[in-house]
Parts: C-alpha cells; sequence; structure tokens
C-alpha cells in the first residue's frame, strides 16, 4: 500500500492510446471454427477486435501510443523524461528491451532510464508504479510509462476471440497546473497462481481455461480494491468509475459488482467489447477512455490484472486542465470508430503467420 | 552466424525513426536526411531539425509485383509526400485500400516495421505514412 496523498503529489501530464486499424468480427473467426456466433458474443461481450497490420509489433504499437501521451502533453520537454518502462507479454525481440528503440523513437538517449516490465497484463501499471515512486523521490522530473501488446493465442483456442494488439502511454511528473489528474494511492496483491503461462521457446500461450476466472482474475482484483479503499478509507460511492482489467468484456462488469459498484460506473471504462483484450494496455486503456469523458473532480478507480498472478489499483482524481488537453490527441472512441478495416478470417490468420504460406 | 548490419541502421535511425533533416539558414528550406550542402541555393549553413510529422501526398504509385519477402501481402503505395514544413520524403502509405490514395491526401508520420535481416536478425524500424484520423 502507498498513500499519496501527502506532498510532493504526483500527476498525469499526458495520456495517450494507440490501436490498428485492422478489425476481426467475432462472427468470422467463429464461422472459421464451427463455433455459434452468438454464444460466442454473449459469452464474452466482445463483438470485434483489434488486429495489427502486417508491419506493426509491441514496439510500434508502444511509440504511437507515446507520441498521442506527449501530444497531451505539450508543456513537457522530452528531454525532461527521465526514464521509459513498457509493460508487455509479447515483445518482438525474446532478448533486447523494447523500451531502447521506443526512446530513441521519441528522441531520448542521454539521461534516461528504461527497461520492459514482463507481468502478464500487469507490467505497464509496474511501470507506472516506478515512475511514481522515482518522480516522488526526486530521481527523475517526467516519466514515461507504457503497457502494450500484440497478443498471441493458439489457432482455435478460445482466447483468439479477445487476444489483440493496443496499447496506451502516460507521462507522469509531479502534479501541477497542467496535470490531468493526479494519483490518490495505490495497492497491490499477488500470489503463485498459474492460471496463464507461455513457456521459454513456445510460440503461444497455455491457460487453464475456467480457472483463470476465480481464484486469479476476481480475487486478485476484489483484493486489490478493498485494499485500496481500505487505506484511502473510501467505498465504492466515493468513486465515478471503476476501470478494471478487462479480457473480455463480462469479467469486469461482474467483478465491479462482485465489489459494490454499479453498471453506470464501470461503463465509461469498457474497451473490450469493440477493441479485444490489450492485456498490458487493457485497463490503462479503459482509464484513458474514462479521462477522455471525465470532468475535473471526479475520481477514478483502475485495477489492473497480471495472470501469474497480481493485481494494482489506483485511486486517480481527475483535474481541470482534462478540460484543454483531452481533445489535442485522439480519444479512444475516435479510434474505436473513425477508421477501421474489416479482414476476414483467412487474412486475419496471414496477418498473424498464423498458417504459413 | 551472419554479420549483423545493425551499425549502419545506427547511422539512419534518427532519419527513420523521427525524420530527422536539415533547415538551411540561408534559404530556410528543409529537406529529410543528414546533409552538409543545401541542394537548394548551396550553401553549407545548414542546422538539423525534427522535420514535420504531417504532410500530404504530392505523387504516388501502387507497388503490384512486390519484391522477394513480401509476395503474400498484395498491392502497396508508396507515394512522395510533402510535409507540412515544405521537406518531402518518400515512403509506404498504410492503412488504407489502394483505391481510396489520391494526390493532395492528408497523411501523417507512423512509426512501423520497415524490415527485418531475417527470421533471427534484427528488426528495422522506420517511418511510413497513413490518413490522418
Ligand atoms: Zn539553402
Amino acid at each position: 500500500m502507498s498513500d499519496l496523498r501527502n506532498d510532493p503529489l504526483i500527476g498525469i501530464s499526458g495520456y495517450g492510446v494507440y490501436m490498428p486499424v485492422y478489425r476481426i468480427k467475432i462472427e468470422d473467426i467463429a464461422k472459421a471454427w464451427g463455433d455459434d456466433p452468438d454464444t460466442i458474443k454473449n459469452g464474452l461481450l466482445v463483438y470485434e477486435i483489434t488486429v495489427k497490420g502486417r508491419d506493426e509489433d509491441q514496439i510500434t504499437v508502444a511509440v504511437e501510443a507515446a507520441r498521442n501521451a506527449l501530444k497531451r502533453a505539450p508543456e513537457v520537454d522530452p528531454k525532461g523524461i527521465g526514464a521509459v518502462y513498457i509493460g508487455s507479454e509479447s515483445k518482438p525481440y525474446a532478448v533486447k528491451p523494447s523500451s531502447t528503440v521506443v526512446a530513441a523513437a521519441l528522441g531520448l538517449e542521454l539521461g534516461v532510464r528504461g527497461a520492459d516490465y514482463e507481468f502478464a497484463c500487469k507490467g505497464g501499471s509496474e511501470g507506472i508504479i516506478s515512475i511514481i515512486a522515482q518522480v516522488k523521490a526526486g530521481m527523475i522530473k517526467y516519466g514515461l510509462a507504457i503497457g502494450a501488446d500484440c497478443s498471441q493465442s493458439w489457432p482455435g483456442d478460445v482466447l483468439e476471440y479477445t487476444a489483440s494488439s493496443g496499447g496506451a502511454a502516460f507521462i507522469i511528473g509531479v502534479k501541477n497546473n497542467d496535470s490531468v489528474a493526479y494519483f490518490e494511492g495505490t495497492y497491490s496483491v499477488m500470489s503463485d497462481t498459474a492460471d496463464f503461462w507461455r513457456r521459454d521457446g513456445v510460440e503461444f500461450p497455455r491457460h487453464t481455461g475456467r480457472f483463470t476466472g476465480k481464484p486469479a482474475y476476481f480475487d486478485h482484483i476484489i483484493k486489490a480494491a478493498e485494499g485500496l479503499m481500505n487505506e484511502l478509507n473510501l467505498k465504492p460511492s466515493d468513486f465515478n468509475y471503476i476501470v478494471p482489467h478487462q479480457p473480455n468484456g463480462k469479467f469486469p462488469i461482474r467483478v465491479a459488482k462482485m465489489l459494490g459498484f454499479k453498471i453506470e460506473q464501470v461503463e465509461p471504462g469498457l474497451v473490450t467489447p469493440w477493441t479485444g483484450n490489450f492485456y498490458s494496455g487493457s485497463a490503462l486503456t479503459g482509464l484513458c477512455k474514462a479521462l477522455d469523458n471525465a470532468e475535473p473532480g471526479e475520481r477514478i478507480l483502475v485495477v489492473t490484472f497480471g495472470s501469474g498472478a497480481g493485481a494494482d489499483a489506483f485511486s486517480i482524481v481527475v483535474q481541470d486542465a482534462i478540460k484543454r488537453k483531452r481533445d489535442l490527441a485522439p480519444k479512444v472512441e475516435d479510434l474505436i470508430n473513425k477508421r477501421k478495416v474489416y479482414v476476414d478470417y483467412g487474412v486475419y490468420a496471414r496477418l498473424w503467420n498464423k498458417i504459413k504460406v | 552466424m551472419s554479420s549483423p548490419r545493425s551499425p549502419r541502421i545506427w547511422q539512419l535511425k534518427d532519419i527513420r525513426y523521427r525524420l530527422l533533416g536539415v533547415e538551411c539558414n540561408k534559404c530556410n528550406k528543409r529537406f529529410l536526411g543528414k546533409r552538409l550542402v543545401c541542394p537548394s541555393c548551396g550553401s553549407r549553413d545548414l542546422k538539423i531539425v525534427e522535420l514535420s510529422r504531417t504532410g500530404k501526398i504530392y505523387s504516388y504509385t501502387v507497388v503490384h509485383t512486390p519484391p522477394r519477402g513480401r509476395e503474400n501481402y498484395g498491392p502497396y503505395i508508396i507515394a512522395i509526400i510533402e510535409l507540412d514544413d515544405g521537406a518531402r520524403a518518400t515512403g509506404e502509405v498504410v492503412d488504407v485500400d489502394p483505391s481510396e490514395v489520391e494526390i493532395g491526401m492528408k497523411v501523417e508520420m507512423v512509426f512501423r516495421r520497415i524490415g527485418e535481416e531475417d527470421r533471427a536478425g534484427i528488426i528495422y524500424y522506420g517511418y511510413k505514412f497513413r490518413p490522418i484520423l
């Protein structure tokens, strides 16, 4: 538990999201495998998912999300960014950091540290926590934290209906008049729970199916959220929004209800039904969608989850600067709706090299 | 083990990653890439700048017979982009069907994979362009 309500307060200077333009409809994946589309759509509450272009990967997604975050932080001189952390579980290199490429693409090289965080879907929020701590300690002026993934699944695996590509990035520094929001506190839990894994050298991950729900996703998110609310002496009605990790559309709604939140509090931050699961970028993209529409003074509870397993909860309060900054870069709903190109299963499989041609 | 080509890429990196170019202090024109002499007025008084990341399509061609390694991907678009600061860059235009591309279309720089050494080699990244959202 970290109570962050003491000086210096830590704020978000800019946030940004990126997702590829390609989409595949759940119907088309279901048809390819002989599944009933309505059963899948209603069961997972997912309608379509993003598909990376043939020239995209976790690094390119991270760079674009970071550029959008920088657009919303025009007052930040990129040279003041002292740390770059990327959370991901789909790095293009098994050995070689992605953060170096992202930093170079942004023109950051001297006086910058960086690393790739890996904790299934929770690597991005680990980066946020690390940057909060370094800013608070005065070690860096600003830091860049990114959660980005181009997620993989076995052809025909149920994960194929949700695993998608996208990510979110945050410029974090000491709270000032240019901060769109600030952190009130964070609370983390973790346990050795093998619900989802990929062995070294194996192309696609394996999971325990239904097991991923109860002892993993729900237990960890509930413990992290309740731990944070206890420590900050807050209750569900003190929050305008709850944004849990979104492996599908159903789980975040169910976990919010279990915690005592209303559907109106979870809907504004839902993205997975129209994008699929961005893994490390999932809850963080949901946070950006909530920020796109939030009013100053509103409070957001974000809870990331990583299989294996652990969860990070954050309480975030929106500030006045959101009003003048939200239009400086594409909003999540614009990225979802404005330009999309549908592909059929054959093209989808080829884009992912699932079928070797 | 093949000898890595990464040292050469390192030198091109600033141009490919960030659209780095030069601005002539005499005639104020901008050009992509590292140069010693202004191609327009011949001045050697140049400064390094990051070029505009938005612009419009000046001319383009659809490549129907792709080179080796991308035979399966169908036609793609190569265009000369006139950037908002007047510099020109040649690159691929992505995320759009060739039938929708037209001269004057507004585009923005996007960071993408531009190739790879081989399956086990270095991945090359750099600028491409796509229609502005
Ligand atoms: Zn000149």
